[in-house]
């Protein structure tokens, strides 16, 4: 005989059904039956947040690091809103999170009840699917549904609403979960075409200047052993995108560094002058193609993409190929395999190319030993901060950022080995990402070493989430590159404002954070020089602090630029490279 | 470029909104828009019609067709289609004009649906572009009300839209 359930038991119980470890979660009226529902078991952990925002972000890390869904539950009206940052930034960036929100019970909906907001159409233009619960013996079918929904095909956000009489624990139904789900009007591409992957074949083995350009679709696609084969196997140089980072080892001297607007010269240099771009699972954004007008004029163009919008929405595409990265990828393998000889015919055009871009790496590649520079007045250099914390982790962590200047350094210097390891709010730019994101990957690996590299600005938005590492006890390492000000924001007044600082500093108004952090029982440490930060560093990453949450805050040179910087409304070799040095 | 898009989505509650919900965010334009369930009635059916450069029309039928509730879309301007339009137009129709009014409607043959000592109110049906041509006949003066009800659209033949 099948069990009689609650709908709140329903609910929790399904999603233990789905697999799910954690629900990052703040209580309230509308919730309330389906937390006592997670009161009366045991399986799944629910981790209290202090603020909704950082929940969707903490579920959202949790989603990247591991490939599986994250898991929020809110409460209605402000509860709701206060998701819906996390559940755009989960959107653009195309992550796959569940996010379940109490809603006032049915019969109140539509009178403007105390906490009531049209949850499923305030969160529509920035979710993949959402639900309306309309009677409690369909939640087990919506979470089944919204599983789905969420991680297959081009993942993304999806939205649970939950009205309170729904969950009601004096109502029971039978619970019977669903072994599957088929929906007439949702089937996600896998296998490419056979013809266009031929004619994406052909149009590899005779290319003179390929590059091969991948983004974050390859990571969400874990296809990353497939691209490092195809990329072997062929020898083309690769670029990643911001969110493609780790797909290809980031050390190897077949990758040429991040592209696009604070891309490596030699990625943006190779890209302009390439006759054939391969993209994979990247979607030109216009943080990579600069202008689109002048966008790799020579260049044919192969894209790969399991979402059919992605394809010529910016940029005209000559082999459009719509499936899973994974799949076409090793489709394209295996008739490279067959087909192609081991030396192509192209070989001597390609050692030529190689060539050039190498002359380009050697004039201006990253600088990647800074230790004869210092910032004005022998301050600290950002990058020299992001170059120690790789050394002291032996590019092993998982680093999660937050949005300006320190992004950039962090995904220019830190070389990241594998995929994953790079987490970061790409698409919407959202600061406050870093800090819960990073919580999220400590409750998915509570063994690895996981950094937060952020900014004062960043981290000052979601900062209340210390008390939550404290009730958690999650040994985060943060690195806080402290300018005194919004940097990428003063880093543009200075270049095309004339230097007016407009509402960008706030020098004389920041915490002590050191004293701070120690207030929730956590480590903080304050260095100024680069004597100062590599004496701490390796200590930070060492046994000593292995079970704290440290805070380091480097106090850097505040008037440092993110180089290279593309120039608006040219092409991908237009770029400025430094304070002196325009192109 | 105008284009008449024929979209079948579930008939559930919410999936229209995301249509014209999309339209709005990206920023395309909707000039008009009818929806009624199918014969299944599990099933809506809604035509809308648009304007735009092919770039744009495909980015609208695929991002039509990524939204989850979406079933099938189709481009009628694509090929051999049928077109039809009704309007109610209510008429001014006293004195001399009566029978002028009568006689214009007889040639668009529309139909007198409702009269009284004042107005005729018209029914006609057919492709916009007759629609208008018809209120362009009439003395813009005696026009009093007009309601259209928007594109409906079916393929010629085997150009079918179903499951």
């Amino acid at each position: 005989m099948t069990e009689r359930l609650s709908g709140g038991d329903m609910l929790i119980r399904a999603l233990h059904d789905e697999g799910v470890e954690y629900i990052f979660g703040y209580p309230g009226g509308a919730a309330l039956h389906i937390y006592d529902a997670i009161f009366r078991q045991q399986e799944i952990e629910h981790i209290l947040v202090r603020h909704e925002q950082a929940a969707t972000h903490m579920a959202d890390g949790y989603a990247r690091a591991t490939g599986r869904p994250g898991v929020v539950l809110v409460t209605s009206g402000p509860g709701a809103t206060n998701a819906i940052t996390g559940i755009a930034t989960a959107y653009m960036d195309s992550t796959p999170i569940v996010v379940i929100s109490g809603q006032v019970p049915t019969d109140l909906i539509g009178t403007d009840a105390f906490q009531e907001t049209d949850m499923v159409g305030i969160s529509r233009p920035v979710v993949k699917h959402s639900f309306l619960v309309r009677a409690a013996s369909e939640i087990p079918d919506v979470v089944k549904k919204a599983f789905y929904i969420a991680a297959s095909g081009r993942p993304g956000p999806v939205v649970i609403d939950v009205p309170k009489d729904t969950t009601d624990p004096n109502e029971r139904y039978e619970y019977n979960y669903p072994a599957e789900v088929s929906l007439r009007s949702y089937k996600p591409s896998s296998g490419g075409h056979v013809g266009q992957i031929r004619n994406a074949v052909r149009a590899l083995s005779e290319a003179r200047r390929p590059v091969i350009y991948t983004g974050g679709g390859v990571v969400q696609g874990e296809a990353s052993a497939e691209l490092v084969a195809v990329a072997r196997k062929l020898g083309y140089p690769v670029t990643n995108t911001l969110m493609g980072l780790g797909a290809f080892p980031g050390d190897d001297p077949q990758f040429l560094g991040m592209l696009g607007m604070h891309g490596t010269y030699e990625a943006n240099c190779a890209m302009h002058h390439a006759d054939l771009i391969f993209a994979v699972g990247a979607r030109f954004d216009d943080r990579v193609t600069n202008n689109p007008a002048k966008f790799c004029p020579e260049a044919r163009i192969i894209h790969v993409d399991v979402d059919p919008a992605s394809i010529a929405k910016i940029i005209d595409v000559d082999i459009p190929i719509v499936g899973h990265c994974k799949v076409v990828l090793a489709e394209i393998l295996a008739v490279l395999e067959t087909e192609i000889a081991d030396t192509l015919d192209n070989a001597d055009d390609v050692t030529a190319w190689w060539q050039r871009i190498d002359r380009w790496r050697a004039e201006h590649g990253l600088d990647h030993d800074q230790s004869e520079r210092r910032g004005a007045g022998g301050s600290l250099l950002p990058q020299q901060v992001v170059q120690a914390v790789y050394r002291a982790t032996g590019g092993d962590a998982y680093v999660t950022s937050d949005v300006g200047q320190h992004q950039m350094f962090a995904a220019q210097y830190y070389r990241f080995p594998e995929p994953r390891r790079w987490i970061n709010s790409g698409g919407l730019g959202t600061m406050g990402f870093g800090f819960p994101a990073a919580m999220g990957v400590q409750f998915a690996f509570p063994d690895k070493t996981v950094v937060c590299i952020t900014g004062e600005g960043s981290f000052m938005m979601n900062m209340q989430e210390l008390s939550t590492c404290m009730q958690y006890s999650l040994p985060i390492k943060i690195i806080n590159l402290n300018n005194q000000a919004l940097g990428m924001v003063k880093q543009w007044q200075d270049m095309q404002y004339a230097g007016r600082h407009s509402q960008s500093t706030y020098r004389d108004a920041l915490p002590d954070f050191s004293q701070m952090v120690a207030s929730f029982g956590h480590v903080g440490i304050k260095v100024t020089t680069l004597e100062e930060l590599n004496s701490v560093v390796p200590d930070i990453f060492g046994d000593r602090y292995r079970n704290d949450l440290v805070f380091l805050d480097a106090h850097i040179d505040p008037d440092e630029h993110v180089y290279p910087m593309s120039i608006k409304g040219g092409a991908l070799k237009d770029m400025v490279l430094g304070k002196e040095e325009p192109t | 470029m105008r284009r008449i898009i024929a979209v079948l989505l579930e008939n559930e509650a919410g999936a229209l909104s995301r249509v014209v919900g999309l339209f709005a965010q990206r920023n395309y334009n909707i000039e008009t828009l009818t929806v009624a369930p199918t014969e299944d009635p599990t099933l809506s059916r809604l035509t809308l019609t648009t304007e735009g450069d092919d770039g744009k029309i495909e980015q609208i039928t695929k991002h039509l067709n990524r939204l989850i509730e979406v079933v099938r879309v189709f481009d009628l301007t694509e090929g051999d289609h049928l077109e039809r339009e009704i309007m109610m137009i209510k008429v001014r129709a006293d004195g001399a004009t009566r029978a002028e009014v009568k006689r214009t409607t007889d040639i668009f043959r529309g139909q007198i649906v409702d009269v009284n000592q004042n107005t005729y109110t018209i029914q006609l049906v057919g492709p916009s572009g007759k629609l208008a041509a018809f209120i362009d006949a009439l003395d813009r003066n005696q026009v009093v009300e007009v309601v259209r009800s928007g594109v409906s659209g079916i393929g010629r033949g085997d150009r079918i839209l179903s499951l």
